[in-house]
């Protein structure tokens, strides 16, 4: 089979769909104006903002005034986190979340705890990354002011049970925030059907532009904004407003949102032929994550007896975008606290593949995929300590 | 991230095997780590005939075993014993700060390997 280019790493990010650039463009050199300006220039700019914030609102059944934008999926978690946790820090101290989270999430989790005297229930989950809701209520005290537990994982696809766990915090009273910027493109992100209080949003993940994102916080839910300055997003975050990035997000949102379900019949169609080959076509290789209630895109692994990093080299050099959680794959030397957190020994959680499918994706790159895996891992095995004294 | 040296070595490694009847092994690295180098080696006068290498590791992990292994096959012991984990990052044009252990790696296990030998060689010898 001929050298393919494949791209199979959209959880990593996505191409910016044209549809989306075009609606983006204008917004550079002729619509440039500060939103926040009086004269014609600005308000034209103002409006843009205000279309793409009502575009947002009707996806997430919420209103205008309740969509943040803000520059990233991991400002939306810091400002749904710090905000939260500051605002309420009379009352309580303690957040419950998971042990699978984004960094984004368990990283600033940490710091609260470190510096600044917050307590931080980290639930465990079950083999496939599943978080049980009746831990999350058996975890809740009387200091308890945030819950965070993430729509669906970056890693392994799992969908995690928001709509209970949302039950549960409406119960106790206690903000409820997700992190949903895997599920973006892909998932119902009806709040009121999701019981959430906060919901993230990150435009990179659906075929929008890096740089903007979007916090959704329920009327009534008070924070302390952590980026303060201009009166911008109804004081909840300051900064001159990225326009482009805006309406960049906005548009992607639609189109995504607007073709869901048959994208995600495509997209299933093409993973379940992915996985099952996969896992027909080498031994000792098994799918993490839940096999149902997983992201309709996401095919990811653990190959026994190879490293992340190898099968990664060995799938670029065959034209093939891919990522890992391995040790060596991650900046910090650690490997995935998702897959050890789901029970996965260290040394099978080196071996871990992610795919992630795309709307690009077509069945001859599946077809691709299926061909070269199997010399890569062959190759790297027999070089492989562990693989001989296994087999 | 890596050379093109780093890469010829990964794609195309030195050594990769083991010896069945080896004078000594060495074994550095854990498999929860992430990484685990084994070297085999045959001695005769003194000298390294043959070396080969396992890896369980990433890009760099494979590069640096399998230029290690070239540049101490055909020394002497003693020769061996002084390669270093820069003299083999060096070989490769280099690695990315964040891989330099590896290269450590390799170094320790030929060292590993080395004693190894060295050890059952007294071994041998009457008391």
């Amino acid at each position: 089979m001929a050298k393919r280019t494949v791209y199979m790493d959209h959880a990593a990010t996505t191409p910016v769909d044209p549809r989306v650039v075009e609606a983006m463009l204008p917004y550079f050199t002729e619509g440039y104006g500060n939103a926040s300006s009086v004269y014609r220039l600005g308000q034209e700019a103002r409006k843009a903002i205000d279309e793409a914030r009502a575009d947002v609102a009707q996806t997430l059944n919420c209103t205008p005034r309740e969509i943040i934008f803000t520059g990233c999926g991991s400002e939306s978690d810091n400002l749904a986190i710090r905000g939260i946790a500051f605002w309420n820090r009379d009352k309580g101290n303690h957040i419950v979340t998971s042990s699978i989270e984004h960094h984004a999430v368990s990283h600033t989790c940490e710091q609260l705890e470190k510096h600044f005297g917050f307590q931080v229930t980290y639930l465990p989950v079950d083999k496939y990354g599943r978080v049980d809701p009746t831990d999350v209520e058996k975890a809740i005290t009387e200091k308890t002011t945030l819950i965070t537990i993430m729509y669906a994982n970056n890693e392994v696809g799992t969908i995690e049970p928001i709509a209970e766990i949302g039950e549960i915090a409406r119960a106790h009273k206690i903000p409820f925030h997700t992190d949903a910027v895997q599920a973006g493109g892909a998932l119902d992100l009806d709040v009121e059907a999701l019981k959430v209080d906060l919901l993230s949003l990150s435009a990179h993940k659906f075929y929008g532009p890096k740089g903007v994102g979007v916090l959704y916080l329920r009327r009534g839910v008070r924070l302390l904004p952590p980026q303060t300055g201009g009166a911008h997003e109804l004081n909840r975050r300051a900064g001159t407003e990225n326009v482009a990035g805006i309406v960049g997000l906005a548009t992607a949102l639609k189109l995504a949102q607007g073709h869901r379900e048959e994208n995600n019949r495509k997209l299933i169609a093409l993973r379940d032929r992915l996985i099952e080959g996969v896992l027909s076509s080498m031994l000792d290789t098994q799918l993490t994550g839940h096999p149902k209630e997983r992201l309709p895109n996401s095919a990811s692994f653990t190959i026994n007896y190879v490293e992340g990093e190898g099968l990664l080299l060995g799938l670029d050099m065959m034209g093939t975008a891919a990522s890992s959680g391995s040790a060596c794959t991650s900046a910090s030397l650690e490997p995935s606290h998702v897959l050890l957190a789901m029970g996965i020994p260290p040394e099978v959680a080196h071996g871990s593949l992610r795919l992630t499918l795309g709307h690009e994706n077509s069945d001859e790159d599946v077809d691709y995929l299926l061909e070269v895996l199997p010399g890569i891992v062959e190759r790297l095995r027999s070089m492989s300590p562990l693989y001989t004294t296994a087999s | 991230m890596y050379s093109e040296k780093v890469m010829n070595h990964f794609m195309n490694p030195h050594n990769v095997g083991v010896i069945e009847d080896p004078d000594g092994v060495g074994k550095e690295g854990n498999p929860i780590c992430g990484d685990l180098m084994e070297i085999f080696i045959k001695v005769k006068d003194d000298r390294i005939v043959d070396i080969k290498f396992r890896t369980f590791g990433c890009g760099a992990a494979i590069a640096t075993s399998s230029m290690a292994t070239e540049m101490v096959k055909g020394k002497t012991i003693e020769e061996a014993m002084e390669i270093t984990n820069k003299a083999v990052a060096e070989a490769l044009d280099g690695l990315p700060p964040i891989k330099m252990h590896c290269s450590n790696l390799a170094a320790d296990a030929i060292h590993a390997a080395i004693e190894d030998y060295l050890e059952k060689k007294r071994a041998k010898q009457p008391a």
